[in-house]
């Protein structure tokens, strides 16, 4: 396999007993794009995520991360990303700074350095608080912000973001956007899924997943022309639709 | 050097020390289940009420009425109706047990050397009745002592709990069954919490691994669980009067052990279940029950049929008790416990493996 790409998967496919949650996936990422998972709930977006992140084993099929076969690497994997799930999974009953020397802990990330990080990533979500400040004190959006700052901690090349902007609001999704834009700017890549398809427009190449399988995969500036459609919206519900009616 | 063991530990610490809940079962749970059932437990019997009916009447016949008065257990008195009547103070509760001493007492005594008397017992309370049972034999015998009457005689020598106290015996079987629960409780909430919280998922998205994640969770509760240990040990020797005639750092290692063995087992209970409600049921009927019913400290274990008896060796609790008496009533040291200490060192080295590799790096 070639080490250019970021990710690259070969008929990638989880079955969980006679349902087939993720279904022959075949994608490549470059490093530096910000790379979409699109599709309706239950589309297959998180089952793949999970299993490029080293948390599922495929099922059959190949996915080569960073690098590393996720089947017999997936440590190495895992230095290698940082990872933002659809759930806010901080601690709420830890402070801001214990979070940070937490998660910078289980990095092996030397304290002074997480802490570095953290201000200049705090710094760039636009998060000015103190470290004592408790985490279950925080609107949403603080938190989702402050979990991708625990996730970049060891400074990884890959950053995974499960659904980040769920429950968030338009303002806040916005400024998220700003943030995952810089990031790619800097050279990390970026896997985003979302269920908003405004947020498509961001994306530098995407996939739209129905029942398991990637419907399309290219630029949302392709696929706009291809089925001359105006906007993402309406291209999702000509292509994903039949989920929704 | 690895960071990530201190990293878990240290949050833990954090999250024992902001949760009121968990320090209020660390320390208030102990001190009432010792309060509570060492009180309800105390199986000293005092005020047997006896009636005495002596047909003798004579000097030899008073001198064992007045051995049985002499002691703190019996009432001595002499029932007004006449024994054809005696079920009648029976069905009244007016008396526990009757004392005859038939017509030819010393006469037989001293011809042939030995004498019957009889002991009626009110057996509606089992127990009760085999205590005052084993108490008049304990007067009987000291009789018989006193009055060098008989050439061969059983005597009875009750070591290291000679007034049969019951405290000596539930205290540390209290000790055994408390540390063992809230140990087990506390462990089985650590992972299947996170697991609720989602955490879990963004601990198991970094390179940590599976006895990294298991020792961390460990270690911090080794030390709230012996915090409860010392909080019960005290209260047995000062509210239950439970002497400790062992070394105090024997006891502090051994009860470490016992401590890991049951932490251990809340560990894997906590990778089986799916809640928090679900681990918190299983570490509490995993450990309350067999501690109680198998653990020597209820029953005895050689009285168990075969198949129970095999059980018991799979009860953490039943070596702790051999090794806890053993230091507080008889002074015990390492190497009279090596044996049942080699049982809790192997059932802790096996309890922490199996947690390990039932914790899954992946998720289900």
């Amino acid at each position: 396999m070639n080490a250019e790409y970021m990710i690259r998967t070969e008929d990638l496919t989880k079955v969980f007993g006679n349902f087939t949650a993720v279904d022959k996936m075949n994608i490549e990422i470059m490093p530096g794009q910000i790379f979409g998972f699109l599709g309706a709930n239950g589309a297959g977006k998180t089952t793949a995520i999970r299993m490029l992140c080293g948390l599922l084993k495929p099922s059959s099929g190949k996915a080569m991360v960073a690098g590393y076969d996720v089947r017999v690497d997936s440590e190495a994997i895992k230095r290698k990303i940082g990872y933002m799930s659809q759930r806010f999974s901080l601690y709420d009953d830890l402070s801001i700074g214990e979070n940070i020397r937490f998660y910078s802990g289980i990095y092996q990330v030397p304290y002074k350095v997480a802490m570095e990080r953290a201000k200049d990533s705090l710094k760039m979500v636009g998060l000015d608080l103190s470290m004592k400040v408790m985490t279950g004190s925080l609107p949403l959006g603080f938190k989702q912000r402050l979990a991708l700052v625990c996730a970049l901690l060891h400074d990884p090349p890959l950053l995974i973001l499960d659904e980040p902007t769920s429950g968030v609001d338009p303002m806040a999704r916005r400024a998220f956007w700003n943030v995952i834009n810089s990031l790619a700017e800097q050279g990390k890549t970026i896997i985003v899924s979302t269920h908003f398809m405004d947020e498509a427009e961001y994306c530098h190449r995407l996939i739209i997943m129905r029942s398991g399988s990637v419907l399309v995969d290219d630029s949302p500036r392709a696929l706009k022309e291809k089925y001359g459609s105006r906007n993402m919206q309406e291209l999702f519900l000509l292509l994903a639709g039949a989920v929704n009616e | 050097m690895n960071r990530r063991i201190p990293a878990i530990m240290l949050k833990e610490v954090n999250h024992i020390l902001r949760d009121s809940r968990t320090l209020m079962i660390v320390i208030l749970m102990p001190i009432m289940q010792l309060v509570i059932f060492g009180y309800a437990m105390n199986m000293e019997i005092r005020g047997i009420r006896i009636g005495v009916y002596d047909y003798r009447d004579s000097a030899l016949s008073r001198e064992l009425v007045h051995k049985f008065a002499a002691t703190e257990s019996f009432q001595i008195s002499y029932p007004q109706k006449p024994i054809g009547e005696m079920n009648r103070y029976f069905y009244q509760r007016a008396f526990h047990a009757f004392l005859i001493i038939p017509a030819d007492f010393d006469h037989t005594m001293v011809r042939q050397n030995q004498a019957e008397v009889q002991l009626i017992i009110d057996a509606s309370d089992p127990n009760a009745a085999t205590m005052i049972q084993n108490y008049s034999f304990a007067v009987v015998n000291m009789f018989n002592d006193a009055e060098r009457l008989l050439p061969i005689r059983v005597k009875t020598n009750i070591l290291y709990n000679p007034d049969l106290k019951s405290a000596y015996f539930f205290v540390p079987g209290l000790i055994a069954m408390i540390l063992v629960m809230i140990s087990a409780l506390l462990t089985s909430i650590a992972i299947s919490k996170e697991k609720e919280l989602g955490t879990m998922e963004q601990i198991l998205v970094s390179p940590i691994k599976a006895h990294e994640i298991i020792i961390g969770k460990v270690l911090p509760y080794i030390l709230l669980a012996l915090i409860d240990a010392m909080l019960v040990l005290l209260i047995g020797k000062y509210l239950f009067k439970v002497p400790f005639v062992g070394s105090f750092p024997v006891f502090l290692a051994f009860t470490m052990l016992y401590v890991i063995v049951a932490l251990s087992l809340g560990l894997l209970i906590s990778t089986i279940a799916r809640s928090q409600q679900a681990a918190m049921m299983m570490a509490i009927t995993m450990t309350m029950l067999p501690t109680m019913m198998l653990s020597g400290f209820m029953f005895p274990i050689a009285s168990m049929p075969k198949a129970l008896q095999l059980i018991t060796r799979f009860v953490p609790a039943r070596y702790y008790l051999q090794i806890i008496r053993g230091i507080m009533l008889k002074g015990n040291g390492f190497a009279q416990l090596m044996q049942p200490g080699l049982a809790l060192i192997l059932m802790a080295a096996v309890l922490l493996i199996l947690a390990i590799k039932r914790f899954s790096l992946r998720l289900k």
